[in-house]
C-alpha cells in the first residue's frame, strides 16, 4: 500500500507511545482500520527498531541491568503469576523479548556461580553484542540468514560461543530455563513480542521469503526467466538483487532489469539505506530495475523512475515484453 | 611595431597595410619584423596595387597562387620576390581590413579625403609596445586551462590598443580583444590572465616578440571609456558618425610603464572581442559629430584626458592632421567599447571576429538594432534602457561575475550562454521586447555597388586562395563571407559614397568593401565561386541562404542552384535516440572473484565501482548549478577512491570501467550536447522518433540564434565528457593514467586498423552494405576521435601550463622531453595511413590528440614533424580538384585541419612559414591499395557531429532573418506547433514501439557482448540474403509469369505491346509487394536457425528465444525497408530486361489483349504455404524447480502462507500465556480451523522453508501444552452456539468437561498431524518439561485427562516411543515435584514391561490400576 507522506506521519506518530505488544497493534489497527494490518505492522516495527536503536545503550548499561534484575526478582518474589518481567518491559520501555535476553543473561551469570565468572563475563559481553546486531540489522526476513551467519561470527571462541548458545536456546525454549518462574515469564516476553524475539524473527524471515517465492511465481505465471540470487552468486556477481531478468521488461514505461523483494515498509530511512547499500549497487551494474515493498512505501520516495529506480507495492500488472509481433509471422513466442 | 609601419614614407598604402599585417603572418623575431616585414609589406601592396589598376592580368595572379612553381606565365612576379604564402596573408588581411567597418557598427567608413594627408608620423612606440598581447591572449586564466582560447586571428587588424597609463588609472583590465573574437569568446576568464604587468614590458622572449608583432596589426588606438561614455552622456546619440577616428596623438603619451599589459577594449567582455572594438567605435562614433563639445586640446596631450570625439585626435582615415604634438602615434579608428553605456540601445555584440549584424542607427533618433535585441543584445539593452546607464565600473563587475561563473562551469564554451554578450539570463528576456526594426536603408541594392571590376579580382583571388587551401581554415573563409553578405552597415551618403569609390584615392585606399553593396556583391562572387564547397552544407543552411533575400537581388542563378542543392543535401543533425542505460554491466567473464588478486580487492573494486557511480550521479545532478566545483564536491571522495585503487592494486579493472563508461555516454553523437540539453525528454520520447526530429527543429530555433561561436571554437569537452576529464584531474593519479594510456593506445590502434569494406555499388543491395558500413565506419571514426581525445588530455596533462612558457623555458622542456618515446608515434601512424590511404580514419583522431597538445608538445620533434605532415596532407587536399578521395571525406579532413591550426596551442606560425613543411614530405604509395580515402564513407551527418562548429553558417544566417524580419515583417517562417497527437498515430502506440526498442536495448545490455555482436551480424547477413533471395525466387517468377503473359497476349490478335508491356509492369510491380510478406517469412525462418547454432548451447531458453525474435525483428527490418523502397524499381528494370528480349525474339510485335492476372497471383501463392513453426520455448528447468518441491499431487498451492499461520498461532499462544482480557476466549471451531490451516500449510511445499516450518511444528506442539494445561481460554460449545448469534457474548464460567470435550477433538487433530511425515521433528519433547508438567498437574482433572489422553494416542500411534515417554519420566521425577510425589502408571499408552519402571517419585505401579488414569497430585 503506497502511502503519503502525511499518512506515514500519522501512523508513525501513533505509534510514538505504543509497547511492542499485541494490545498495542490492536490499538492501532483501530486506529487505522483503512490499512493492512501487515502495512501498520511493518511500520510500527521500523519505528520500533528506531526508537530501540536510540535507546538501547541506556538500557544496556550494567546498572540498568542490575536494576532490572533486581526488580524482577523483587517482582516475581512478590506476584510470581502475574506477568512481572512484561510489565518491567513495558514500564521501561524496551521491547520485552530484549528484557527477557538481558534478565535471562543476568540470570545465567548468578546461576553459573563463581566457577564460571569469567566466561560469564564474556557471555555478557556477547549478549550485549548480538544485541547491538541486532539492533544493526533491522529485522528482515532475508536477512535473518545473514544474521545467523554473523551470530556465529561474533560468538566466535569457545566458551563464549556455548553460553550465547545456551541464552538463545532458553529464549527460544524458555522450558530449559531452570527457574521455572523465569522460565514462564521470558515465555510471556518472547511470546507477546511482535517487534523482537525468535518467533517474530522468524515470522519476519517467513514473509521474506514467500514474498521473494510470489515474486517468482508471478514472474513464471507471465513466462518471465530470470536468475534468482544463488544463480547469481554462483555466477560469482559481487552484487545479487532478488532477481535478474534475462529478458529485459517495462514496468509502466520504465525498463527493469532486475528485481528486489522488500518484505517491509519502504520509509525513509530504510529506503535510503537500501539505495545505497543495495539499488544503487544493482543500477552500476545491471541498469534501472525495480523494487518491490510488499508492505507499502512512502509515495513520494518513487521520485527516481527516471533514473531507473522504480517502486512498487505489489507485483505489476502494467508489464510490456519484448514483443515480437509486429510481422505476422513472428507470432509472440514469448507469452505462448 | 605601429612605429614602424607608419614611418613608412609617403607610401601610405604600404603603410595601412603593413598594419594590416597580422602578426602571425609575419616572422618570429619582432626586430625582424620591423625592419623587413615593411619592404615585405611593400612588395605585396605593390603587386596587390598592381593588380588592381589592372597593371597585370589577374589571371596571372591567379595563376601564380594556383602553381607555385616556376612557369614562365609567373615571371611578373618574380622581381617582386614574393612568396605565394606571404601574400596569401597580405589578401586576407586586406579584406579584413576593407571589410571592417562594414562588418561593425561602428561609424560609417570615414571618408577619405583627399585633400586630408594621413599622418604620418613615426611613433616612437618603443619595442615592448604591446607586447603581451598576444601572449596574454593565448593564455587563458587560470579557471579555463589552456583550452579555452580559441584564435582568429584573420580579424585581429582591429583589436584597439590604448595606451594603457589611461587605462590604468582608471578601471581595472578586463577581457581581450587582441586576436579577435574566439579568443575572447571562448575565454571567459580572460582579465584574470592579462593582469596589469608593468614588468611584462621587459620581457621579451621571442614569443612575446611575436606577439607584440601581431599586436601591432590591430594597433588601432582605442579611447578610454570613460571619456567616451562621458561624451556619450553628454552629446547624444545623435550624429552621424564621419570618418574613423583616430586617436593620434596618444602615442606619445601612451607608453608609460606597465601600460601595455592593461590598454584593454576588455568590457566587451568574453563574448566578443574586436567586435567590441568596433562598437566601442560606433558608440564613439556618436559624439564626434560636434567638435565643439570635445575636450581641450590640452587635456589630452597631459594625461588621459583623450576626446574621442575630436576630430583632430581621432582623424578619420586618410586625414593628415595638422598638429604634430597630437599625432606622435598614428593611431587609429578603435575604440575601448563601454559594454553600454554609450550604446544606449543595444547593439549586437560581434560574434567571432566581426559582427555581421547592427549598424548604428542612421536617423536622428536611435533605432535598436533588431538582430541584436533578437539575438543578444538584452543585457545592454537591459543595462541602458529604461534605466540610468551603469557605470562602466559596475558593467565590469558584472562582466566579472559573468565571465567567473562561466569558469566556474568549467566548460569553456557554454552553449547555453550567449558567447558574445555576457549576458545575465534574467536579463533576457528583456530582449524580445528590444527588437524593433533595423533602420531602413540597409537594403543592398545591386545598382549601387562600385568598384566592380576591382571587387571581381579580389574575389578570384580570394576565391583561388580558399580553392587551394592556401588559407589556414577554409571554413573561416566562408564564415568571413558569409558575413559579408550578412552585414549591416548604415546607409552611406552619396557624398561619401562618391569619395568611397573615387578613383581619386590610392588604389588599395578605396573602400572596396565599405559598403554593403559592395560586400554582398563581393560575398555573392565568392559563394557562387565556391559553390561546390557550399551545397555541401547542411540542409537548413542552404535553404536559408537560398532565402536569403540578398542572394535572391544579387544573383537570382545562386538562388536556384541553392534551391536545387537542398535536395540532394542530406545533413541535418538529426538526434539520435538517447539510449537510457548508463551503467556498464557487470559481466562475470572479467568481474567475478577470479578476476581479482584476493578477496579483499575484489571487495574493494565492489565499492569502488559504487562510489564511482555515485560521484557520477552526483556530477549529473548538480555540475550545472551555480558555485558547484567538481574539485570542491567531489574531490577528496574520488581521491579517496582512487587511494583504494592504490592499495590493492585494482587499477586496470577501474581503468577499463572507466574506458567503458566514457564510451558508452560519450560516443554518440547526441554525447556532443549535454543530457540537460533536451528540456523536455520524456515529452520528446513521447512524440517518437519520427516526431523528434522536427520538435527538434523548433526548439532549435527557438533556442538558436543566441550563441554564435564562430567556426573555430576551442578544444572542449562538451556533454558527459568533462565528467571524465574534471575526474581524471581530480583523481590526478599516475598509476591510473598509465593504465588508460595504455589501454587507449592499444583500443585507438586496434580501431585504426579496422577494416571497412568496400560498399559493392554493382548489385541492387549495394545500398543496403554501403549504409552498413558507412554506419560502421562512423561509429568506429567518432569512438577513435573520444578515445583519441582523452588519450591526448592525459598524454599532455602533466605539462599543461595556463600560459605558454617563456621560449626559453619551452626550448628547455623541448629539450629535456625529447628524450623520452611519445606515447604513440604519431608520424608513423600518420605516414602509415597516408600510405595506405587510410588518412579519413586517421587524421580525424590524430587532429582530436593532437588538440589536446600542450604549449610545448608541437615543439618537440614528433610533433613537429606531424604537424608538417598534416599540414602538407592539408595543403594537398584541395577539395575542387577531383582526385580519388570523396569530396566529403575530404571536406572533413579539411574541416578538421583548418580547426586544428587554428587551435590556440598550435604554433600560429606553423601555417604560413616554412618551417614546418619542409622537412617532410608525404611518401604516397605507388601501389594500388584501394584504402578507405576512396570509399564514400563520410556523410553530412558525420561531418556535421565531428564538426558541429559547421552548424555556425546556419545560425549566422538564421539570426540575419530574425533580424531582417523583424523589419520587413516575415521571413520567418511560422511554426506549426507540433503537438503529441500529430499524424494519426496514437501517441501510445509510438511510446509503445520506442519502449519495444528500449528494451531490446536493455536486453543487450548485461548478456556478453557477444550476444549482440552474434544477433545483429545474423541479422544483417539474413536481411541481406533475404533480399538476394527475393531477387532470385520471387522476382523471377514473377518475370517468368509475366513473360509467359507476354507471349500469350503477343499472340492474341491486335495486341499492342506497349500497352501490354504496361499493364504486365503494373501487375507484377504489385506482385512485387509480396516480397514483403516473404521476406519476413524467410527472415523468421534463417534468423532463429542461424542464431540456434551460433549461440552457445548452455544459453538458457528465454535469452535464446529473445534473440531469435530480435534476429528476426531485424533482420526483416532491414530486408523490408529496402524491398519496399526498391522493390518496384527491381521488378520493373527485371521487367524491362526481359520484355526487351522477348520483343527482340519476336518477328513482328502483335498486340493481344491482357488477361491473365491469376497467373500472377499464383506465382506468388505457391510460396505462400511456408508454414511458420513456433519454435516453443522449451520448459527446461520448470520440472527442475516443481520437484524441489513436493507437494501432493494436483496441490493447488492454496494454503495459508506459513507466515499467516504462524502469526495466527502467536496470537493463540500470546492469549494462552496472557496478559489476557476477559473477552479474549477461542472456540474450538477456531482452533479446528487454525489447525486445519496449519495442516494446509505443512503439505504444500511452495512457500514452506525449513525455519518457519520447524517453528510451526514447534508451535502446534506449545499450543497442545496449553490446550492440555488448560491455559487456553475456550468457549464452552454452548456459548459457541451463542457466539454465532451474538458476536459479544458475556462469557460465564463454562463447564469443564465440555470443553475438556472439545479438547479432545483438538487433541485428536494434532496428533494426525504431528503423524504426518513432514512433523516426523515435532518437538514433542516440550509435553514433558516442568513448565509444562506443572501446569497441567496444577490444572483440573480433566486436564491431565487430556494429557494422559494425548501421550496415549501418541504411543499407540508409534508417533511417541515407549522409551521416550519413560526417559523424560525419569527425568521428571529427578526434579524437585513441590507436593507428593506423582505416581503414574500408564497402562494404557504403555506396554507392560515398562510398566515396571514407571515410578514417579518412589510410586509404585499398582499393576495398572484404573484409578492410576484418574490419579492426581494430591495438593495441587
Amino acid at each position: 500500500m503506497k502511502l503519503s507522506r502525511a499518512e506515514y506521519k500519522e501512523i508513525v506518530k501513533c505509534t510514538e507511545h505504543l509497547r511492542p505488544t499485541r494490545q498495542c497493534m490492536t490499538i492501532l489497527r483501530q486506529r487505522f482500520p483503512n490499512h493492512s494490518q501487515s502495512t501498520l505492522l511493518s511500520i510500527f516495527s521500523l519505528e520500533y527498531q528506531k526508537r530501540t536503536k536510540r535507546t538501547m545503550s541506556r538500557h544496556q548499561a550494567p546498572d540498568s541491568i542490575e536494576s532490572y534484575y533486581q526488580r524482577y526478582l523483587s517482582e516475581a518474589k512478590a506476584r510470581p503469576s502475574f506477568p512481572v518481567l512484561l510489565e518491567l518491559a513495558n514500564e521501561v520501555d524496551l521491547s520485552p523479548a530484549l528484557m527477557a535476553r538481558i534478565i535471562v543473561d543476568r540470570f545465567l551469570q548468578d546461576q553459573e556461580g563463581s566457577v564460571y565468572m569469567t566466561k560469564i563475563g564474556a557471555g555478557a559481553r556477547l549478549a550485549h553484542s548480538y544485541i547491538r546486531f541486532v539492533l544493526n540489522n533491522e529485522s528482515q526476513g532475508t536477512s535473518l540468514a545473514r544474521r545467523e551467519e554473523a551470530r556465529k561470527r561474533v560468538g566466535g571462541g569457545g566458551c563464549g560461543q556455548a553460553s550465547k548458545q545456551v541464552l538463545n536456546n532458553m529464549l527460544r525454549e524458555p522450558s530449559l530455563i531452570p527457574d521455572q518462574a523465569l522460565a514462564n515469564h521470558v515465555y510471556q516476553c518472547t511470546i507477546n513480542d511482535c517487534c523482537y524475539g525468535p518467533l517474530v524473527d522468524c515470522i519476519k524471515h517467513a514473509i521474506g521469503q514467500e514474498a521473494e517465492v510470489l515474486l517468482r511465481d508471478k514472474l513464471k505465471e507471465r513466462n518471465l526467466s530470470f536468475l534468482d540470487e544463488n544463480q547469481l552468486r554462483t555466477k560469482g556477481y559481487d552484487k545479487t538483487p532478488d532477481i535478474i531478468l534475462e529478458v529485459p521488461i517495462a514496468v509502466e514505461g520504465h525498463i527493469v532489469h532486475w528485481i528486489e523483494s522488500k518484505a517491509s515498509f519502504g520509509d525513509d530511512h530504510s529506503h535510503r539505506t537500501y539505495l545505497n547499500e543495495q539499488f544503487w549497487s544493482y543500477w552500476n551494474r545491471f541498469g534501472p530495475g525495480l523494487v518491490i515493498y510488499w508492505h507499502g512505501f512512502i509515495g513520494e520516495l518513487d521520485s527516481q523512475r527516471d533514473r531507473g529506480i522504480l517502486l512498487k507495492d505489489c507485483f505489476p500488472s502494467d508489464i510490456v515484453t519484448l514483443c515480437h509481433g509486429t510481422s505476422p509471422a513472428t507470432t509472440d513466442s514469448l507469452t505462448g | 611595431m605601429l612605429s614602424c609601419f607608419w614611418s613608412a614614407p609617403q607610401g601610405n598604402a604600404v603603410a595601412t597595410f603593413a598594419r594590416l599585417l597580422p602578426f602571425w603572418y609575419a616572422p618570429n623575431s619582432k626586430q625582424q619584423a620591423e625592419c623587413q616585414t615593411a619592404p615585405a609589406q611593400t612588395r605585396m601592396a605593390a603587386l596587390l596595387e598592381s593588380l588592381l589598376q589592372k597593371e597585370v592580368e589577374a589571371i596571372k595572379a591567379v595563376e601564380w597562387l594556383k602553381h607555385d612553381g616556376d612557369s614562365d606565365s609567373l615571371a611578373w612576379c618574380k622581381p617582386l620576390k614574393i612568396e605565394r604564402q606571404e601574400f596569401v596573408p597580405f589578401l586576407l588581411n586586406f579584406l579584413r581590413e576593407q571589410s571592417c567597418s562594414t562588418l561593425t557598427h561602428g561609424p560609417a567608413t570615414p571618408a577619405k579625403t583627399p585633400s586630408h594627408p594621413r599622418v604620418s608620423q613615426p611613433s616612437q612606440q618603443g619595442p615592448g609596445f604591446s607586447s603581451e598581447h598576444r601572449g596574454d591572449c593565448r593564455s587563458t586564466g587560470p579557471g579555463t586551462g589552456p583550452r579555452s582560447a580559441s584564435r582568429v586571428q584573420l580579424f585581429s587588424s582591429t583589436p584597439s590598443l590604448s595606451p594603457g597609463a589611461e587605462w590604468d588609472t582608471t578601471q581595472p583590465p578586463s577581457g581581450s580583444h587582441c586576436l579577435g573574437g574566439i579568443s575572447a569568446l571562448s575565454s571567459p576568464s580572460f582579465s584574470s590572465a592579462r593582469s596589469p604587468a608593468p614588468s611584462s614590458t621587459s620581457r621579451h622572449t621571442p614569443s612575446e616578440r611575436r606577439s607584440t608583432q601581431r599586436a601591432s596589426l590591430g594597433d588601432f588606438m582605442p579611447s578610454p571609456p570613460e571619456l567616451q561614455h562621458h561624451h556619450s552622456l553628454s552629446l547624444g546619440v545623435q550624429q552621424q558618425p564621419r570618418g574613423r577616428r583616430r586617436s593620434a596623438g596618444m602615442g606619445g603619451q601612451g607608453r608609460q610603464g606597465g601600460g601595455r599589459g592593461v590598454f584593454q577594449t576588455d568590457e566587451v567582455g568574453p563574448g566578443r572581442s574586436e567586435g567590441g572594438g568596433r562598437k566601442g567605435r560606433g558608440g564613439g562614433a556618436n559624439k564626434m559629430g560636434d567638435p565643439a563639445v570635445s575636450p581641450p586640446m590640452a587635456q589630452m596631450t597631459t594625461l588621459v584626458q583623450l576626446n574621442l570625439t575630436n576630430l583632430e585626435d581621432f582623424p578619420p582615415m586618410g586625414m593628415s592632421h595638422a598638429s604634430p604634438a597630437l599625432h606622435t602615434k598614428p593611431s587609429r579608428r578603435i575604440n575601448p567599447t563601454p559594454v553600454s553605456a554609450e550604446r544606449p540601445h543595444s547593439r549586437p555584440k560581434t560574434c567571432f571576429t566581426s559582427t555581421p549584424f547592427s549598424t548604428r542607427p542612421s536617423s536622428p533618433s536611435p533605432v535598436p538594432e533588431a538582430v541584436t535585441g533578437a539575438i543578444e543584445g538584452s543585457i545592454t539593452g537591459a543595462l541602458n534602457v529604461g534605466s540610468p546607464p551603469l557605470s562602466l565600473q559596475e558593467e565590469r563587475e558584472l562582466l566579472k561575475k559573468v565571465k567567473c561563473k562561466r569558469a566556474q562551469q568549467g566548460s569553456p564554451l557554454p552553449t547555453s550562454l550567449d558567447p558574445c554578450t555576457p549576458t545575465k539570463p534574467g536579463l533576457r528576456p528583456v530582449s524580445g521586447s528590444k527588437i524593433t526594426p533595423v533602420t531602413l536603408g540597409l537594403n543592398p541594392d545591386p545598382s549601387k555597388v562600385t568598384l566592380t571590376s576591382e571587387l571581381d579580382l579580389l574575389a578570384d583571388l580570394y576565391c583561388t586562395c580558399i580553392s587551394e587551401n592556401l588559407v589556414p581554415n577554409v571554413f573561416l573563409e566562408l564564415f568571413f563571407v558569409l558575413q559579408l553578405l550578412t552585414s549591416r552597415t548604415p546607409a552611406v551618403t552619396e557624398e561619401e559614397d562618391k569619395d568611397l569609390s573615387m578613383g581619386t584615392l590610392d588604389v588599395l585606399e578605396r573602400g572596396y568593401l565599405s559598403k554593403v553593396h559592395n560586400c554582398v556583391y563581393f560575398s555573392v562572387r565568392v559563394l557562387e565561386n565556391q559553390f561546390e564547397l557550399v551545397s555541401h552544407l547542411d540542409k537548413d543552411t542552404l535553404r536559408l541562404l537560398a532565402e536569403n533575400e540578398r542572394v535572391t537581388c544579387f544573383s537570382p542563378s545562386l538562388r536556384n542552384r541553392l534551391t536545387l542543392a537542398q535536395d540532394s543535401s542530406t545533413a541535418k543533425v538529426s538526434p539520435s535516440v538517447d539510449t537510457f542505460i548508463h551503467s556498464v554491466p557487470f559481466q562475470p567473464a572479467t568481474d567475478n572473484r577470479s578476476n581479482f588478486s584476493s578477496d579483499k580487492a575484489f571487495h574493494t573494486f565492489k565499492k569502488q565501482r559504487d562510489i564511482f557511480y555515485e560521484v557520477l550521479r552526483e556530477w549529473e545532478d548538480f555540475h550545472k548549478e551555480p558555485r558547484w566545483e567538481f574539485e570542491a564536491e567531489l574531490g577528496s571522495r574520488v581521491r579517496g577512491m582512487v587511494s583504494q585503487l592504490n592499495s590493492t592494486g585494482n587499477h586496470s579493472h577501474f581503468a577499463r570501467l572507466f574506458l567503458k563508461q566514457l564510451v558508452q555516454m560519450c560516443k554518440g553523437p547526441r554525447a556532443l550536447g549535454s543530457p540537460g540539453d533536451t528540456p523536455d525528454a520524456d515529452l520528446l520520447g513521447m512524440l517518437g522518433a519520427d516526431s523528434l526530429g522536427r520538435l527538434k527543429r523548433l526548439e532549435e530555433r527557438l533556442i538558436q540564434p543566441q550563441g554564435i561561436l564562430g567556426p573555430c571554437p576551442p578544444p572542449a569537452f562538451p556533454g558527459h565528457q568533462e565528467f571524465f576529464r574534471d575526474f581524471l584531474k581530480t583523481a590526478s593519479c599516475c598509476q591510473l593514467n598509465q593504465h588508460l594510456k595504455d589501454s587507449l593506445c592499444q583500443q585507438l590502434l586496434q580501431l585504426d586498423e579496422v577494416s571497412v569494406l568496400a560498399p559493392v555499388v554493382s548489385s541492387a543491395e549495394g545500398d543496403m552494405e554501403q549504409q552498413d558500413e558507412k554506419q560502421r565506419f562512423s561509429s568506429v571514426l567518432l569512438l577513435a576521435r573520444l578515445l583519441a581525445k582523452f588519450l591526448g588530455y592525459i598524454s599532455f596533462l602533466p605539462y599543461q601550463t595556463s600560459e605558454r612558457p617563456s621560449r626559453e623555458i619551452q626550448e628547455a622542456t623541448a629539450n629535456l622531453r625529447s628524450k623520452s618515446m611519445s606515447v604513440l608515434d604519431v608520424c608513423a601512424v600518420l605516414r602509415s595511413c597516408v600510405r595506405r590511404r587510410r588518412t579519413i580514419l586517421t587524421v580525424p583522431w590524430l587532429v582530436e590528440f593532437l588538440s589536446m597538445l600542450d604549449f610545448t608538445g608541437p615543439f618537440l620533434l614528433c610533433y613537429r614533424t606531424v604537424l608538417g605532415l598534416l599540414l602538407s596532407l592539408y595543403r594537398r587536399m584541395v577539395l575542387s580538384r577531383e582526385g580519388e578521395v570523396c569530396y566529403l571525406n575530404q571536406l572533413l579532413m579539411v574541416a578538421v585541419l583548418g580547426w586544428l591550426f587554428q587551435i590556440p596551442v598550435i604554433p600560429e606560425e606553423l601555417f604560413f612559414t616554412t618551417d614546418f613543411a619542409v622537412a617532410v614530405e608525404l611518401e604516397e604509395s605507388q601501389t594500388n591499395v584501394q584504402g578507405l580515402d576512396c570509399l564514400p564513407l563520410v556523410d553530412q551527418q558525420l561531418l556535421y557531429t565531428c564538426c558541429p562548429f559547421l552548424g555556425e553558417f546556419r545560425k549566422l544566417l538564421a539570426a540575419f532573418v530574425a533580424g531582417s524580419s523583424a523589419r520587413g515583417g516575415g521571413l520567418i517562417r511560422k511554426i506549426t506547433p507540433t503537438s503529441a497527437e500529430l499524424r494519426g498515430t496514437p501517441t501510445t502506440t509510438r511510446s509503445q514501439q520506442k519502449l519495444q526498442v528500449d528494451l531490446e536495448q536493455a536486453f543487450f545490455h548485461n548478456q556478453p557482448p557477444s550476444l549482440r555482436r552474434t544477433v545483429e551480424f545474423v541479422a544483417e547477413r539474413v536481411g541481406s540474403n533475404c533480399v538476394k533471395h527475393m531477387k532470385v525466387t520471387l522476382v523471377c517468377e514473377l518475370v517468368r509469369g509475366g513473360e509467359r503473359l507476354l507471349r500469350e497476349g503477343l499472340i492474341s490478335p491486335g495486341a499492342n505491346p506497349l500497352i501490354l508491356n504496361d499493364s504486365i509492369c503494373a501487375q507484377l510491380c504489385d506482385g512485387g509487394q509480396e516480397a514483403l510478406e516473404r521476406a519476413t517469412r524467410f527472415c523468421s525462418e534463417k534468423g532463429p536457425e542461424a542464431i540456434r547454432v551460433l549461440l552457445p548451447d548452455e544459453t538458457s531458453p528465454a535469452v535464446l528465444t529473445t534473440s531469435e525474435n530480435i534476429t528476426k525483428r531485424l533482420a526483416t527490418e532491414k530486408a523490408y525497408s529496402w524491398l519496399s523502397s526498391n522493390i518496384t524499381a527491381l521488378v520493373k528494370r527485371e521487367w524491362k530486361t526481359t520484355f526487351d528480349r522477348v520483343m527482340k525474339s519476336l518477328p513482328s510485335p502483335e498486340a493481344s489483349g491482357v488477361e491473365g492476372s491469376g497467373l500472377v497471383a499464383k506465382a506468388g501463392a505457391g510460396t505462400a504455404a511456408v508454414s511458420q513453426e513456433q519454435s516453443r520455448t522449451p520448459k527446461r528447468d520448470m520440472g527442475k524447480e516443481e520437484a524441489v518441491t513436493s507437494c501432493p499431487p494436483d496441490c493447488p498451492h492454496s494454503a495459508p502462507l506459513p507466515s499467516d499461520v504462524l502469526v495466527e498461532i502467536k496470537e493463540v499462544l500470546s492469549i494462552a500465556v496472557g496478559p489476557r482480557s476477559e473477552k479474549e476466549a477461542l472456540t474450538c471451531l477456531q482452533l479446528n480451523a487454525l489447525l486445519g490451516k496449519v495442516g494446509d500449510t505443512l503439505s504444500c511445499k511452495k512457500f514452506s522453508f525449513p525455519m518457519p516450518e520447524q517453528m510451526l511444528i514447534r508451535c502446534t506442539v506449545l499450543l497442545a501444552c496449553k490446550l492440555v494445561s488448560g491455559e487456553l481460554p475456550m468457549v464452552s460449545p454452548q456459548e459457541e452456539c451463542d457466539r454465532t448469534v451474538s458476536p459479544d457474548p458475556v462469557l460465564p464460567d463454562s463447564p469443564v468437561q465440555r470443553v475438556g470435550c472439545s479438547i479432545k477433538v483438538l487433541l485428536e487433530q494434532l496428533i494426525l498431524l504431528w503423524g504426518r511425515d513432514c512433523c516426523s521433528s515435532a518437538p514433542l519433547h516440550l509435553l514433558f518439561t516442568e513448565m509444562t508438567l506443572s501446569a497441567v498437574l496444577m490444572a483440573s482433572d480433566s486436564q491431565w485427562d487430556n494429557f494422559l489422553f494425548l501421550v496415549r494416542q501418541l504411543v499407540e500411534r508409534e508417533i511417541l516411543g515407549e522409551e521416550e515417554v519413560v526417559s523424560h519420566w525419569r527425568k521428571l521425577s529427578q526434579l524437585p515435584w513441590p507436593t507428593v510425589i506423582v505416581c503414574l502408571k500408564l497402562e494404557t499408552c504403555l506396554s507392560p514391561p515398562h510398566c515396571v519402571e514407571l515410578e514417579i517419585g518412589g510410586a509404585h505401579c499398582n499393576n495398572c490400576s484404573r484409578e492410576f488414569s484418574q490419579a492426581k497430585p494430591d495438593n495441587c
